[in-house]
Order: structure tokens, then sequence, then C-alpha cells
């Protein structure tokens, strides 16, 4: 495994683990800027998402975003933003949350929208009103596409960051990027697998997360189907 | 801002948006056929296709260099395993949607294993597996865009020069042609869908984003 070679051998240098440069530094970054931006999207995501599915209205919107946000360059949107509005933190918060939304509402939308008509007829029939029946039935019944929807945009807005490097964000793209420009492979090979195992992180913190916050009934269903 | 290199940039970013696709589903038809047949074969490769679906594009194409160097194949290797995400649960989707009745059918009628299987199960698959197409395509062209950073060009070139001399246009064109290249691509795979399904209403049902099960996210086609 060469690239392991390459990053092994950038990695064992003392000095790649400390000051303002160092990895644990960049990794907190990282972790900030995914962090605030998966908030940010999620806040806007979620309650837009469980509007939509429950009302029905806008459905259309929502898939024509879906299929609009695979076709938008990340690069573009990220130098497009970078030139407009020069380094500052909404050029970069900007691309992130905007790319963290549409998986998290599209998800959460379907997993609304997706709720057998049977349980919220019986929800109704027990007297609950709208607001009872979106908090005690239709989003624990949602909750599993809610989080793969979170997931796939933590995942996203990882990668994000991390190309954000480009345009001066710190963070874990900051070896990847300056590594490429000084044709330096050591610092390249080793921002990647450090980036690679926090992806692999993320995944399995949302693996977990499913597990918390899964009904215990849904859990049984899902296991027998 | 250099027109003349513009047709190039295109060509390429439609060689690496592509080329990604087609080997994707070159892979994932006899996978997915095979996650089909038996049923036990298909969680482990679901779980090992979200779990590369994880891993962002740029640290793959740098994972890639010591091996692939600074080429296309680089940037083609990632897209194509980020491809296979859409693609296998979509051929298996398609398997799965041949009604019973029909298959009985065609057994009836004397039909093979195999013979069944290229002439009834795969043809009514068509529109599934096509649907996972698009998307693999449309986001393979934005992904490879990434490539630029790693120097294997495409119109992700726009982007970079038009950043480095602050230049707006330059950005703006880029990322409209890179959108464009991606819906004219779209709607090429929808025709070639109505080629092959002349039994369909030729009016398009509007189209659900897939249903989304766990581990496969939805809107898979790849990371940034």
């Amino acid at each position: 495994m060469r690239f392991l070679s390459y990053a092994w051998d950038w990695l064992k240098v003392p000095a790649q683990w400390h000051g303002s440069g160092g990895i644990p530094v960049r990794i907190l970054e990282q972790l900030y800027y995914t962090g605030l931006s998966l908030l940010i999207a999620a806040l806007i995501a979620i309650p837009l998402g469980i509007l939509i599915g429950h009302t029905g209205r806008g459905a259309v919107l929502v898939v024509n975003l879906a299929n609009a946000w695979r076709a938008i360059p990340t690069l573009g949107l990220l130098t497009l933003l970078a030139v407009t509005l020069g380094f500052s933190a909404l050029a970069w918060l900007i691309p992130l949350v905007v790319l963290g939304i549409p998986p998290i509402l599209v998800n959460t939308y379907e997993g609304i929208a997706g709720v057998e008509p049977e349980l919220k007829d019986a929800a109704r029939g027990m007297g609950m009103t709208s607001w009872q029946q979106v908090r005690k039935v239709e989003v624990p019944v949602a909750m599993p596409l809610i989080v793969l929807g979170l997931r796939t945009g933590a995942i996203f807005v990882v990668a994000t960051a991390t190309i954000a490097a480009y345009i001066g964000l710190g963070g874990l793209g900051r070896y990847i990027i300056d590594g490429l420009a000084t044709d330096n492979y050591g610092e390249v090979a080793g921002g990647a697998l450090f980036v690679v195992l926090l992806a692999l992180a993320v995944q399995a913190i949302f693996v977990g997360v499913r597990r918390l916050a899964v009904p215990a009934g849904l859990r049984q269903q899902a296991r027998q189907t | 801002m250099d027109w003349q290199q513009v047709p190039t940039l295109v060509w390429e970013s439609a060689k690496l948006g592509i080329l990604p696709a087609l080997f994707g589903l070159i892979i994932s038809v006899p996978l997915g056929i095979l996650c089909a047949r038996w049923k036990w074969f298909y969680p482990p490769v679901l779980s090992g296709a979200s779990v590369l679906y994880a891993i962002p594009s740029l640290a793959l194409f740098v994972v890639l260099i010591p091996y692939t160097g600074l080429t296309d194949t680089t940037v083609i290797i990632p897209l194509t395993l980020f491809s296979l995400c859409v693609l296998i649960p979509n051929v298996v989707d398609g398997l799965r949607s041949v009604p019973e009745p029909v298959r009985q059918a065609a057994t009836a009628m004397g039909f093979g294993q195999w013979r069944r299987l290229a002439q009834v199960e795969l043809p009514i698959s068509v529109p599934i597996v096509i649907a996972g197409l698009r998307v693999a395509v449309v986001s393979s062209i934005s992904l490879a865009t990434l490539g630029q950073l790693i120097g294997v060009s495409s119109l992700g070139y726009l982007l970079i020069d038009g950043y480095q001399r602050a230049f707006l246009t330059e950005i703006l064109v880029g990322g409209g042609l890179i959108i464009a290249l991606a819906v004219v691509c779209d709607l090429l795979l929808v025709l070639v869908r109505r080629m092959l399904t002349p039994w369909r209403p030729p009016r398009r049902r509007r189209e659900q984003p897939e249903a989304v099960g766990d581990p496969v996210p939805a809107l898979a086609g790849g990371t940034p």
C-alpha cells in the first residue's frame, strides 16, 4: 500500500501534531464547520419537511429540488461565493448549508408523507389534534428516514467542507489542497486518510443515533421485513 | 475568457460523466441479478456500497494518485464506485418489479431461465435501471469537476481559473455549462428509455424520488 506508507511517513513527524496547523486543530476545525452547517441545515430542513409532508403542499417542489441538487457543482458554488463575497464566514457557510439541506428535506418529507393513512386515521380517531398527530405519530414513524437524511447530509457537509479548503477554509482539506499545491504527496495522503476516517466515523455515529432515535416498536418491524 | 477551449472542456466533462455510469452499469447488472436471485447476497453488497458512499471523492482521488497517476482513470474509478451505490439497488428493484404472473407466463411459454431473464425480466426492469443511470450520470458530471483540483481537466477548469483570476463571468459560464451538460445527458437517457420501452405510455408519469430504504441513502450518486 504505497498510499498508506506515504501517509505514515508524514504522520509520524511530531511537528504535524502541534500548533495551529496541527492535526488535532484541523480535526476540530472540520468538526466545527460540519457541525455548525449541519445544525443550521437541519433547523431549516426538518420543520420544512414535516410541514410539506403533513400538509402535502409543495411536494412537487421537493421532488424537483432533489433532482436539481445533484447537478449543482460543489466547486462552482464555492468559487462563485468566494469571488462575490470575498473570504468570509458566509462564503463557506452558505454552500455547506445549501448542500446539506436537500437530503434532510427530501428524506423528512418522504418519511412523513409515507406514514400509513390507517395510522393517521387511528390517531385522529383517538382525538389527537393535528399537532399531536405530528408529534406523537408521524415524526416517530418517520424517524428512520429523518436520521438517514441527517446522515446523508452530514456526509455531504464533511465532503464539501474538505473541498472548501480550496477557497481558504481550514480543516483537514487544507492538507490535501496545500500538499497538492506544493507537490508534497505525503501531506496529501495524510490529509486524505484523516478525511476518510472522519467520514467513516460520521457514518458510524449516525448508525448509533438511529438506534437511539428510532422507537422500539419500529425496530421490531424493521427486523421482520 | 478563452472560448476556443470550451468544446474540449465540454467533451472532457461528458467523458468523465458518462464513462463511470457505463462502467457502473456493466458491473451492476450481473451483480444486481445475483442479488435478486440470492437474497443473502444483497445486504452485504448494500452495506459495502453505503460505506463507499460515505468517502469524499476528493479523498478517493488522491488515494488513487500513487497507482493511476494524474489521469482520467483516477477520476473514473471513484465515480464508477459511487455509481454502483445507485445502480445496484435499482437493478435489484427493477428485477423485483417484474410481476409474478408475468414470470410464470414466460415459464409456461417454455422460456428457460436465461431467456426469461434476457427477454422478459431485464426489459421490464429498464425504466427503473435508467432512472438509476440518470442519477449516476448527472452526479458524475458534477463530481468530475472536482478532478480539476488534482489537475484532471474538465469544465471544472473554468471554475478554478475563474476563481484564481476573480473573474465571475468565467465561473458562471463554467457552472452553467456543467448544469446544461447534465440536463442534456438526463434528457438523452429519457429518450433512450422511451425507445427501449415502447409499450409504456409516452406521457411521463411524475417520477417520485426512489423510495428510500436503508442503508443506501436517498439521492445517492456520490459524495463531493
